[in-house]
């Protein structure tokens, strides 16, 4: 393992994206968290009612847990080591083993053990993704990349983080990248990604994924009804927010890094189209947050002082933005960059 | 709230207006690195957060924020319903109109289902639970593993005091 880098702690604004990132670095792929996010497809929104959460629908702004490791597996060729345990006293062996070896291993873990978040954030949410880089006595050192030092966690606390019941269990799911291609061709894994990504927001056959996933969240939100029970509309749009601004989206729920990602894919292709559609998801970032406030100003409200109409008119200009953005890549970039 | 719908523009065009009246781009280059909230944000602890954002040759980079007051407003509702629950709990739990079990189980912010699911168990079988004489003839087993997902003491979960 000598030509191996060492770790060096980085802050991410995304647990996933932020994991992958030091992982590739560390064998020598060096790319940004944007781009790591971009290329991999991270980027969606989807919004189901029918599964929830905490009695919440299930509202995201990105693709599922899991799917950024799989898109770095398809789209950079990388290979990961994965694994997933029955057992708790297997997985702390080899995980002890992997580490002691030198070794540097992902784990997904639940937010709800881990006592080094701010009490306030720990929810049973079970897709939170660390580095484990070593250890000190009973204690394993990690590397978080939402925080902005490494910190430890007891062995017993990370047993219970790794195996935690319920919606999207870990069950001590470990990984690392055991081949890494360092001169891998960005420019077709760029276009391969943009074509999904734009595909899906603009196409996706159900009606709530995607843009029309945007207006099918403006139509329910529109059809609240305030007077009846103002405490359950504010905790729904409380809820659209959480999921959209909380740890881990970078705000505007991804889309500035989305925009962070096509404008660097720009620069490195050369591709002005691309620059550009980075400043049309900029502003769509922009007019999500402007709707996550009016939304949380509804929260605050004690009375009904509010329009749910207005606030659905704010998201569907988020829908109309990112349709432009989408529609700009698709016709000037994804349209002019196959035959180079 | 101090801010309101359009703190973004607003705050957009007293920065800019600082620089004279020529600059006209913030319609096209937006969250710039000092339009970053900060806003010290209770929830957070102190903690800051990574994000990317434009800087002054309108280049994405990396910076912090210490949190937005939107999401602190929207996480402090949701807790505040939790811990809303948690009192109307205890106080049946004190007339024995229901088990500690439901006490802690909105404490430490979680519903039925979500309980169940940690506890490994069905979301009739914790509901069951919350019914005083099931919970006061619990096996030692269930009650070990509720309280290892509450965190306390299987002493505390049985012995629930009379005041705060």
């Amino acid at each position: 393992m000598a030509d191996l880098m060492p770790l060096e702690h980085r802050q991410y604004a995304h647990c996933e994206s932020g994991v992958v990132t030091a992982l590739l670095r560390r064998r020598g792929l060096d790319l940004s968290e944007p781009m790591v996010f971009g290329i991999t497809g991270g980027l969606t929104f989807a919004y189901i009612p029918l599964i929830k959460i905490t009695n919440m629908p299930i509202i995201s702004y990105r693709m599922f847990p899991g799917s950024i490791i799989k898109g770095a597996v398809k789209n950079l060729a990388v290979e990961f080591k994965t694994r997933r345990y029955r057992d708790k006293r297997e997985a702390l062996a080899e995980l002890t083993q992997l580490v002691d070896g030198g070794e540097i291993v992902g784990l997904q873990t639940s937010v709800y053990w881990l006592p080094y978040f701010p009490p306030e954030m720990r929810f049973q949410f079970n897709a939170h993704n660390l580095i484990v880089y070593g250890r000190a006595g009973e204690e394993f050192l990690v590397s978080d990349p939402v925080f902005e030092h490494p910190v430890r966690i007891k062995t017993e606390d990370l047993q219970n983080a790794r195996f935690a019941r319920g919606t999207l269990a870990p069950r001590g799911f470990l990984y690392y990248p055991v081949r890494v291609n360092a001169a891998i061709d960005l420019r077709e894994a760029i276009r391969k990604s943009i074509k999904r990504t734009v595909h899906m927001m603009l196409y996706a056959p159900m009606p709530f994924i995607g843009i029309k996933g945007i207006h099918y969240l403006a139509k329910k939100i529109e059809r609240l009804n305030v007077r009846k029970d103002l405490r359950t509309v504010r905790l729904f749009l409380g809820h659209i927010v959480r999921m959209q601004e909380e740890i881990g989206t970078g705000g505007g729920g991804f889309r500035f890094m989305y925009a962070a990602f096509l404008q660097e894919a720009g620069q490195l292709l050369g591709s002005p189209p691309l620059g550009e559609a980075s400043q049309m998801m900029t502003e769509a970032g922009d007019m999500w947050r402007r709707f996550a406030l009016a939304c949380a100003r509804a929260c605050k409200s004690k009375t009904t002082d509010f329009d749910v109409g207005e606030i659905a008119q704010l998201l569907r200009k988020c829908a109309t933005q990112e349709k432009l953005v989408y529609s700009h890549l698709k016709s000037k970039y994804l349209s002019t960059s196959k035959t180079e | 709230m101090k801010n309101d719908v359009f703190m973004l523009q607003r705050q957009r065009c007293r920065l800019l207006s600082d620089k004279g009246p020529c600059v006209n781009d913030y319609e096209d280059v937006a969250m710039k690195i000092f339009e970053v909230p900060q806003d010290k944000i209770k929830t957070l602890q102190g903690i800051k957060k990574a994000l990317y954002a434009v800087d002054d040759q309108g280049n994405y980079t990396r910076t912090t924020t210490s949190g937005w007051e939107a999401e602190e407003i929207v996480l402090t509702q949701v807790i505040d319903d939790f811990e809303e629950k948690a009192k109307a709990a205890a106080l049946l739990v004190r007339n024995n109109e229901t088990s500690p079990i439901e006490y802690f189980m909105y404490k430490k912010w979680m519903d039925p289902l979500t309980l169940a699911q940690a506890v490994g168990l069905y979301r009739w079988q914790v509901k069951r639970h919350f019914k005083p004489h099931v919970f006061k003839k619990l096996a030692d087993k269930t009650l070990n593993e509720y309280a290892r997902i509450f965190g306390v003491s299987v002493g505390a979960l049985q012995n629930f005091p009379e005041e705060d």
